[in-house]
Formats: structure tokens, C-alpha cells, sequence
């Protein structure tokens, strides 16, 4: 509604504007819009040019091979290799992240949002400590994974190094989101709660907490997501080599579909390419089909507020 | 107000059902600490993981040949462990990306915070989250595969660009961190008060003149903070430089067209191959790490800030 009004005045004055000094200014005005337009439309350009070529360099290799063959470092299986192993280490490595950075990342929300009180410096700091790690790059989290998760850990190169790693660097976005969800629920619904007599964490799980869930479910899934497509932290974990086995269990040596991608071009034969070219199709489909439902869910809940 | 009624709760709780619902509301709280303390538990760990090595590379490495030196081959028979090469690749590289991001994000924004109708709003807003969806190793292969080579059929020069080089790395990137400049822009100018462009309207200002200035100036330090995010992102990025930029940087470069490691790049090159663990080139990884995370705290503590004042003032 607010919007509406927005848009409507503005195409007002503008005729007023343009009836003052006719000619020169309406030709700047069509100028920038124009301008401003272009940026969007190249965006979207890129965006399509990108998915399209993508698409059509994959496309011979866009079949059962991949997902029931095993990668290969043989030329002269080059025909026949997959990426089955990077799929289910894909597979296994976000299941074991959703379960580790979820649950603590909620809970971490749930403390600064509900419990902290925000006037005290230690919560002051965490907060702002929050924000920073929001921005520290990824590859720094792998030499956090190799100094400390796989060396003083002594959790090695294997699956649950990578799940706890990646945990640690989607930990911020799953923050973030939650608490947002979270303070979107209207204070009149904790006090209702508390006349009733709930506790404080009563009032939390059994009202708070359901009344968020569409709200921590986006973010849940963009951090998931983001997950997946990470590379960087994983090169350093020793994951870039050829593994043509899956993973049985979380000490297992592991790959993953990305850093599978980056092993494939760094070979010169040009099916390689190609190969790399279907496991990104693969990738992307799995990537872009969680942002989708994080945005529609997203709108939606918006909508209903 | 919402204090007092949160202090008065658990007293009422106590009184009528003692003991049973008391504990697990105090071991709650404990838990939810501790989940809370996880995040500073992750800042010391990187703090300590980059600290340690780097301070054995500066024992054997004197702090003003690696801030100073201008040459970089930790690998190369002859060793030396000068960092301004992999900086000058790393500056080279952003500075392209923020050619690309700086006029689509922020004119993106603008369209979309002032010109936009709902509905297009609605369609338009996806397509730039989509964007930043995409993985970056994604970006790395499309850059390395599709866009070098159009540019090496339609570059003008003599000198071709390199089969990696940081111009295509540059642009790829700056695809990259178009949604950050364009989301975190778009956020600073959809909190100016509309008071400011009713007030503008009222005075004749055209739609151009209202977004150019007032919104803009309004919004800048939104905008220098989405700039700034944009800039952290580009310096911190690893996959695109690594497949698209090059992995050696012996010299300082600044010509992009050819090929040049960033830190990053360097990083991830050293890291992921066969280094004897506590030597002096392993320990390199970790100096060029803590050089890296500095920059990156440095500017994102400057955005942190940026975007605080700006809440200050109209939130």
C-alpha cells in the first residue's frame, strides 16, 4: 500500500517538472531511466547467458554416466567417468552440516534475541563478533579446518572435518536469519504467553519458535546452499583428488561436486571440460532449486504479514 | 515495560508448579550459551590456527622483507618472500571487479529502490538473488571456458591476454559481488525517510533529480558500505582467481592481462599440494592467511560502522 503511493505521486510531478523546462530534461530523465534499466538488463543477461552455456557444453555428458559412474583420472575412461562419489559426498557432507550449524546456530539466536540482554558488553561483543565472521573468507575457515579441525582435533582429511568446517562458516548467515525471524513475532504474543502463566522458555519454544519457522527455514536453506557451492575451505582440506569410492562413514576420505568440478579443469583434455561442464548443470540445479524455495518462502511469508 | 513482565514470569511459574518447570529453564539458558560461545570459539581457533605459523615464518623472515620485498617464489629454487606481487594481483583483480559491480549493482539498486513497480520488483528482485547463488566455482569455469576466449578473439592489442589472466578473473568477480553492492545499497535507500523525496517532489524535482540528489547522498553511507562489503568479497574470493587469474605471481604485475596469483590464489594453490608440513613455504600459507584475514576484518569492521551510522540516523 505504502508502496503504491510511492509510485503513483512521483509520475505526478514529473509532468509538472517537464511541463517547467520541456525538452533538455525530459531527455536526461528518459536517459537515466534508461541507463538504470540496462544495468538490469545486463544482469539478467549474464545471469541466462550464463545457465544457457553452461547447459549446452554439458549436454552430451548430461546422463546416467554421471551419476552412476565414479570419477576417473584414466584418459581412457574419460567415456564412461561420473561424478557419482562427489554427489554422495556432496550428499553427506550437507546432511552433516545441516546437523551440526542448525541447531546451534538457532539456539545462538534464540540466546541473543531472547535471553541476552543487549546493554552488556560481552553480548555486545558477541554480536559484533557474529557480524565479522559473517565476512571472513572462506579459505581462511579451511586453514581454521587444517590447523586446528584436522590437526589438534586430529579428525583428519575426512567428511566430518569438511561437514564441521563448512558448519562453522555458514554459522553467521544461520544467525543472522533467525534472529531476524525472530523478532518478527510480535511482542504481544510473548506477553499473552507469559499472562498465562508460561515460563520464559515455554513462551520461547511454544510460541516464539513456531511463529518464526518460515522465517529460519529461508535462512536455513540459503546457508545450506551456500554450503554446497563452497569450494575454497575443501582445496585446502585435501579433497582435491580423484576418489572413486563413497564415503561409508565420517572418517572416510571424501570429494565433493564443486571441488570435483575444479579437479576436472585442471586436466587439459577437453572432455574433461565437458564433464565438468554436466556436474555444474547438476550443481547448479541442486543450488538454484534451494534459493528458489528459500525466496518463495520468503515472499510468501512476507505477504502474510 | 517488556523487562518488568519478563523478570515477573518465572516467579509466577515457581509458585504454582515448583521445582518441575524451574531447572529446565535455567539448563536451557545454559545451553543456549554455550551454542552462542561457538562463534567466539571459531575467532580465537582462526586467531590461533593463522597466528602460530605465521609467527614461526616471521622468525625466520624478517617483517620488512615480506611487506617491502617485491618478489614472491616461495616454490622456485631461489626463495624469496616478498608479498607486494601477490597484493599488486590481488588489487589488479578487485579493482576490475569493482568496475563491473560498482555501476550494475549500485544502478540496479536505484531502478529497483526508486523506479520499479511492485511487480517488477517482484521479478526483478529473484533474478539478482539468484546471482548470488551461484557457486563460485561456477563463475571460475564460465570465466576460464567462455568468456577468455571471446576476449582473446576480440582483444585489439599485439599481446593477447594469458590462457588464466586477471582481467577475466576481474569481471568474473565483479559478476560476482554485483548482488552485495546492489542488496546492501538497495537496503540504505529503501530506509530513507519518503518525507526527503516528498520534500523534493514538492519543489518541482524531477524523478532523477530526487534519486540522484536526494536519495543517493541520503543513502551514501549505505552505499559506501555495500561498496566496501564488495570490495572484502572480491579480496577474500578464491575459487574464480585460482581456475581464472593464474597461480604464480613471482613479480609485481599490473598489467591484467596477464596471468598473476592473488593471495588467495596462492593459498589455495600451495595448500592443496604436496608442502611438508612446517616448512618455511608451508608456513608462507598461513603468513599470506593472516595478512589476508587483517584486510578483510580491517574493511569489514569500516562496513560494520558505515551502515551502524546510517541506522543511526534514520532508524
Amino acid at each position: 500500500m505504502i508502496s503504491s503511493t510511492l509510485t503513483d505521486r512521483p509520475s505526478i510531478t514529473t509532468d509538472t517538472g517537464a511541463a517547467l523546462t520541456r525538452g533538455r530534461r525530459r531527455g536526461g530523465e528518459i536517459l537515466f531511466r534508461t541507463a538504470l534499466q540496462l544495468c538490469l538488463l545486463i544482469v539478467s543477461t549474464v545471469l541466462v547467458a550464463l545457465l544457457a552455456w553452461v547447459l549446452t557444453k554439458g549436454w552430451n555428458r548430461l546422463d546416467a554416466r554421471l551419476w552412476e559412474n565414479m570419477p576417473s583420472s584414466l584418459v581412457s575412461r574419460l567415456d564412461t567417468a561420473g561424478v557419482q562419489s562427489a554427489l554422495i559426498g556432496t550428499l553427506w557432507i550437507i546432511s552433516l552440516t545441516a546437523a551440526i550449524c542448525l541447531p546451534i546456530g538457532i539456539l545462538s539466536a534464540i540466546y541473543l534475541e531472547e535471553y541476552a540482554d543487549n546493554n552488556r558488553w560481552h553480548n555486545r561483543m558477541l554480536e559484533l563478533n557474529i557480524q565479522n565472521l559473517a565476512g571472513v573468507p572462506s579459505i581462511i575457515f579451511g586453514i581454521l579446518g587444517l590447523g586446528i579441525v584436522a590437526r589438534v582435533l586430529g579428525l583428519g582429511f575426512s567428511v566430518i572435518t569438511a561437514a564441521i568446517v563448512l558448519s562453522l562458516l555458514v554459522l553467521p548467515v544461520v544467525i543472522i536469519a533467525t534472529r531476524e525471524a525472530l523478532r518478527a513475532v510480535p511482542q504481544s504474543t510473548r506477553h499473552a504467553s507469559y499472562a498465562l502463566g508460561a515460563t520464559k522458555w515455554q513462551t520461547v519454544s511454544r510460541q516464539v519458535l513456531p511463529a518464526a519457522v518460515p522465517g529460519i527455514a529461508t535462512g536455513a536453506i540459503l546457508a545450506l546452499s551456500r554450503a554446497i557451492g563452497e569450494a575454497a575451505p575443501l582445496l585446502v582440506l585435501g579433497a582435491v583428488t580423484f576418489i572413486t569410492f563413497n564415503p561409508q562413514g565420517l572418517d572416510d576420505k571424501y570429494t565433493a561436486l564443486p571441488i570435483q568440478i575444479y579437479t576436472f579443469i585442471t586436466r587439459p583434455q577437453e572432455e574433461y571440460s565437458e564433464l565438468a561442464a554436466a556436474a555444474i548443470v547438476l550443481l547448479l540445479g541442486i543450488v538454484l532449486l534451494m534459493n528458489s524455495i528459500a525466496i518463495f518462502l520468503r515472499n510468501r511469508f512476507e505477504k502474510r504479514r | 515495560m517488556v523487562a518488568s513482565t519478563k523478570r515477573a514470569d518465572p516467579a509466577a511459574g515457581k509458585s504454582l508448579r515448583r521445582g518441575r518447570r524451574r531447572p529446565l529453564d535455567a539448563s536451557v539458558k545454559v545451553i543456549l550459551v554455550l551454542a552462542a560461545l561457538v562463534s567466539i570459539v571459531t575467532t580465537v581457533g582462526i586467531i590461533i590456527a593463522l597466528g602460530g605459523p605465521t609467527v614461526g615464518f616471521f622468525r625466520q623472515v624478517s617483517i620488512a622483507d615480506f611487506f617491502t620485498g617485491t618478489s614472491w617464489t616461495p616454490t622456485f629454487a631461489q626463495k624469496a618472500y616478498g608479498v607486494l606481487p601477490l597484493v599488486a594481483a590481488t588489487l589488479v583483480a578487485t579493482g576490475i571487479a569493482l568496475l563491473i559491480a560498482v555501476p550494475l549493482g549500485l544502478g540496479s539498486a536505484i531502478y529497483l529502490a526508486e523506479y520499479a513497480a511492485p511487480r517488477s520488483r517482484k521479478v526483478l528482485k529473484p533474478i539478482i538473488e539468484m546471482l548470488a547463488g551461484v557457486p563460485t566455482v561456477v563463475y571460475g569455469f564460465v570465466a576460464l571456458f567462455a568468456l577468455n576466449p571471446i576476449l582473446q578473439d576480440f582483444w585489439p592489442g599485439e599481446q593477447k591476454p594469458a590462457f588464466q589472466n586477471l582481467l577475466v578473473a576481474g569481471i568474473a568477480m565483479g559478476v560476482m559481488i554485483v548482488p552485495t553492492v546492489a542488496s546492501v545499497s538497495e537496503d540504505a535507500m529503501s530506509a530513507v525517510p519518503r518525507g526527503l523525496r516528498e520534500g523534493a517532489y514538492a519543489l518541482a524535482s524531477s524523478k532523477m533529480q530526487v534519486s540522484t540528489r536526494v536519495v543517493v547522498p541520503a543513502a551514501i553511507s549505505g552505499i559506501v558500505a555495500a561498496v566496501v562489503l564488495g570490495i572484502s568479497r572480491a579480496i577474500g574470493e578464491t575459487m574464480i582467481v585460482t581456475m581464472a587469474g593464474g597461480l604464480v605471481s613471482d613479480s609485481i604485475k599490473f598489467n591484467p592481462i596477464e596471468s598473476a596469483a592473488t593471495m588467495t590464489a596462492f593459498i589455495a594453490n600451495i595448500s592443496s599440494g604436496d608442502i611438508p608440513v612446517g616448512s618455511l613455504e608451508y608456513d608462507s600459507v598461513f603468513a599470506v592467511g593472516s595478512l589476508l584475514f587483517v584486510m578483510t576484518f580491517a574493511l569489514n569492521a569500516l562496513s560494520i560502522r558505515m551502515v551502524r551510522r546510517f541506522r543511526e540516523v534514520y532508524e
